[in-house]
């Protein structure tokens, strides 16, 4: 069997079951563990406690206008910031972390982007699901690869540039960008024909996605599945507590 | 096919036929711009082939279904007939010559004797090892001891056609008969691969005649194919592949985009991972290949072809549950057994830690009843 059989078959098909026993595993565990018990009363009643885990997760926060007089092109910006304000910086300490956020936005939306709208991943994604749609033009997708992959190292040249992020960083952090990286760069290779014999690149393409989906439950990446639940928990004790959400 | 005939010379056998040096010329020129090789290298050919001795060639043919010869009389550059009539003596083929059973085993003998060393020996089909080699047997010898026989008097063996080359078809998922090809069994000769389920015709002829025109085996790649006509993938030389950097793809085999001659990546063309010529010297005189008739390639030319997943998944496609099926459900069940026993674990692990909470709990709580605070206090942290 050569590397590629071995990668999109059974590599691809331990990588799937792990990835998904590990999931499983991490979340039931989390969800079933004893709590602490709240000693106070809810303030607003259960049922306004879990509007507040709700309204966390699905709105959006109105952007504050603080000052009397805005000029149009302010406010406009405010509103703009308004979408998905929830998971944006408070003002005080959006100059601080622009240059931070503004990366993770982008390399994330990069990643959907590539994911979900490659022509490759499209049938990849198809024969999981059974249905696909259309993809973007593959200029396109190479245009956002590319850049994509030109953010993920000005993330690690940021995180290694700070001393503060460097101190807080372990292996996960590094061991979880260098997949992320892996994959990108041996799937932007595979469609350049670049770096090998096809086969082989695509080979190794699809073994670190193996890899990826494989580590995805017992590192940081998990991140993709605890948001949402810890924002819900966060925004139903503030309700709980009384604390506008 | 007499002994007299096998040790003239080329030239000799030209002149007997009435064969013109030009026409002769015009052939080699032909063998060599196929191999991509320089004009002067035509003429080098001709002069090196002209003064020798028609070199012997034995043909043996093991678990095979005949297509490769059957390609292989289809070659026009150089020609079947011109090069077993002229430029080789073909001592032994069981298809083509015209004696049977005991002279034909003797007429194999008599030049494998006679040419001891020099002849060069062409295997066509796999070999089966399972059963003792009882699979596949010719005058009451098995596939691998015809081959042993062979090989042991050869200068060098060129392994036609996938089955030969790398098992092919008989090798393929559950390979009954234990079949592989002629390089996993004989490693003290020199083993040139030509692949292809055929391989092209121009291919095996030529490869044959640049053996004998420069005295050398050709350069190889890591399978052992010649790299001049090996050495590039069908999606690098393919006049489809500005649509496939241009993203256009059919999708289906009647849609606008097949209709358009667009990429057939993604009906499972396998030309990105495929090496052969087909793309430049193409079939039948020149006329066309596979890509070029709308059939997306199957990758007959690389080893496992058979088994590498449905000819119509795209390469990227996840091989899920039978060889060549893209199968959802497979997929599906893959994923809810791993998440069901993940959910088992998890619930058995949350079990556990709340016991052993409620545990410590009960002890803390008999603890403080005793006066003991700090004893229960470290036990909860």
């Amino acid at each position: 069997m050569d590397l590629l059989s071995i990668a999109r078959g059974p590599a691809l098909k331990a990588a799937l079951a792990i990835f998904f026993f590990g999931i499983t595993w991490r979340l039931v565990t989390i969800f079933l563990l004893r709590h602490n018990w709240q000693l106070s009363f809810a303030r607003e009643g259960r049922a306004g406690a879990w509007s507040g885990a709700l309204k966390s997760v699905f709105t959006f926060r109105r952007p504050r206008l603080s000052r009397a007089r805005r000029s149009s092109m302010e406010a406009t910006a405010d509103a703009a910031v308004a979408v998905g304000s929830r998971s944006w910086p408070h003002p005080p300490f959006v100059r601080r972390t622009l240059y931070g956020e503004t990366i993770g936005y982008l390399y994330h939306i990069g990643l959907a982007l590539v994911v979900i709208f490659g022509a490759p991943h499209i049938l990849v994604l198809k024969s999981f699901f059974g249905v696909g749609w259309p993809a973007l033009p593959t200029p396109i997708i190479t245009i956002i690869s590319v850049l994509t992959l030109a953010l993920l190292f000005a993330a690690l040249m940021r995180r290694l540039g700070s001393p503060v992020l460097r101190h807080l960083s372990n292996f996960d952090d590094y061991f979880s960008w260098s997949i992320v990286t892996l994959v990108f760069a041996t799937g932007l290779m595979a469609h350049g024909h670049l770096g090998g014999p096809y086969q082989d690149v695509l080979a190794w393409h699809i073994l670190s996605f193996d890899l990826l989906l494989a580590w995805f439950p017992f590192g940081k990446l998990m991140h993709a599945f605890f948001l949402t639940p810890s924002r819900a928990i966060a925004g139903y004790l503030l309700k709980r507590r009384g604390a506008p959400v | 096919m007499t002994r007299s005939e096998s040790v003239q010379t080329v030239n000799d056998a030209l002149d007997r036929q009435g064969i013109s040096r030009r026409t002769f010329l015009k052939s080699c020129m032909l063998a060599a711009s196929a191999m991509a090789l320089s004009p002067l290298a035509g003429s080098a050919m001709a002069k090196q082939l002209g003064k020798m001795k028609r070199p012997s060639v034995i043909y043996l043919s093991f678990q095979e279904c005949t297509g490769c010869l059957e390609s292989l009389t289809r070659s026009f550059s150089p020609t079947l007939e011109h090069l077993i009539f002229n430029v080789i003596s073909l001592d032994y083929d069981d298809t083509l010559m015209a004696a049977a059973g005991h002279q034909a085993e003797a007429a194999k003998e008599q030049a494998m004797r006679d040419n001891y060393g020099k002849y060069v020996l062409v295997v066509d089909g796999a070999i089966p090892l399972a059963f003792g080699g009882a699979c596949h047997t010719a005058a009451g010898k098995s596939a691998i001891q015809i081959l042993k026989e062979a090989a042991k008097g050869a200068r060098a063996i060129v392994a036609v056609g996938t089955c030969a080359t790398f098992g092919g078809l008989p090798h393929a998922n559950p390979n009954p008969t234990g079949a592989i090809g002629v390089s996993d069994l004989i490693k003290d000769k020199p083993v040139i691969n030509v692949s292809g389920c055929p391989p092209i015709p121009v291919v095996m002829a030529g490869t044959i005649m640049h053996f004998f025109a420069f005295d050398k085996v050709p350069e190889l790649d890591e399978l052992h194919r010649p790299k001049m006509f090996y050495g590039n993938t069908i999606h690098d030389r393919c006049y489809r592949r500005p649509f496939y950097d241009a993203g256009k793809f059919a999708e289906s085999f009647d849609d606008e985009g097949a209709r358009n001659g667009w990429c057939l990546y993604k009906l499972g063309c396998k030309g990105p991972t495929t090496y052969n010529s087909c793309a430049t010297l193409k079939w039948n005189q020149g006329v066309s290949f596979p890509i070029e008739s709308g059939h997306p390639c199957l990758g007959c030319s690389q080893p496992n072809f058979w088994d590498g997943g449905s000819f119509y998944a795209a390469l990227p496609t996840p091989k899920w549950g039978k060889a060549g099926e893209g199968n959802p459900s497979k997929a599906g069940e893959i994923a809810g057994a791993a998440a069901g026993i993940g959910a088992g674990v998890g619930l058995a692990a949350a079990g556990l830690s709340r016991y052993r909470q409620y545990r410590r709990a009960i002890k803390a709580a008999a603890a403080a009843e005793n006066g003991d605070d700090s004893d229960g206090q470290s036990k909860e942290e």
